[in-house]
């Protein structure tokens, strides 16, 4: 049944992985990022990690695609792709250092690898925050200035300025 | 269940896409999604060996991975929202301003 289930999800990751990558529409490659974020939700699910495929789905669909459908409406683009490639040459390079990584990842998880991990070790939300609020406090709090930082430049960038 | 390996491949390969399609997008957003999808196969590797080591310390970092990549989306979004106001464009092959 796990293994079942693991097969269908990784199926359906990389297929949106790829129909991300191959519609030319931004909004369509948003829409894609959404399944591909589930997808990989229920791998962590798996993997024992339930709080983490919680904040992923809180985090990525709450925050995250709010704010690249919210950018999408406003750029309105899609325009940018159509009409000749000025770069055609470079751009079919793109496929075989593609190709090459993912051979090249591939080796090195040789299938000594294949063996079935032990029982998971605390992917709840009490094990998490009793590291995250003793041994790991320090970088803890750096993220949350990181994230001020961020909403503030974020805010300086989007100002409309006066002219 | 299966074994640690077809995690890792899955993860490889979700990352061989998305470098593929930061390289060949033209669109400015359509390269931050590509970059979305190559932190998520990053986070894979992370708690699939979190998972074998029995180490809760992968999905911590894990989880720092997804505070960080709130920050680099708003801050890129902003960018880019900033760049078509003052170029009135969005493609990448055209914001070459910095080129010698």
């Amino acid at each position: 049944m796990a293994t079942v289930t693991f097969f269908v999800v990784a199926v359906l990751a990389v297929a949106s992985a790829l129909g991300l990558i191959l519609k030319r529409n931004p909004i369509h490659g948003a829409l894609f990022l959404v399944i591909n974020l589930a997808c990989v939700a229920v791998l962590y699910l798996s993997l024992g990690a339930e709080f983490l495929a919680a904040a992923q789905v809180i985090v990525y669909a709450g925050a995250i695609m709010v704010l690249f459908v919210f950018a999408i409406m406003v750029l309105i683009p899609g325009k940018e792709e159509t009409g000749p490639d000025p770069r055609r040459a470079v751009r079919l390079l793109a496929l075989p250092v593609g190709a090459l990584l993912f051979v090249q990842l591939a080796m090195i998880v040789r299938p000594r690898d294949a063996r079935v991990p032990p029982p998971p070790a605390g992917g709840s939300a009490e094990s998490l925050g009793t590291l995250l609020f003793t041994d790991y406090l320090f970088p803890f709090e750096l993220t949350s200035v990181l994230l001020l930082a961020a909403m503030v430049g974020v805010l300086v960038l989007a100002r409309r300025r006066p002219s | 269940m299966p074994g640690l390996h077809s995690y890792l491949v899955v993860a490889a390969l979700v990352f061989a896409i998305g470098l593929f399609g930061v390289l060949t997008r033209r669109n400015a957003v359509g390269i931050l999604l590509g970059i979305e999808l190559m932190l998520n196969a990053v986070n894979i590797n992370l708690v699939a060996f979190a998972r074998l080591h029995g180490d809760p310390i992968g999905l911590l970092f894990a989880l720092f991975t997804i505070a960080i990549t709130v920050a680099e989306v708003a801050v890129g979004l902003a960018i880019v929202i900033v760049i078509f106001r003052v170029r009135r464009t969005i493609d990448a092959d055209r914001l070459d301003l910095l080129r010698g």
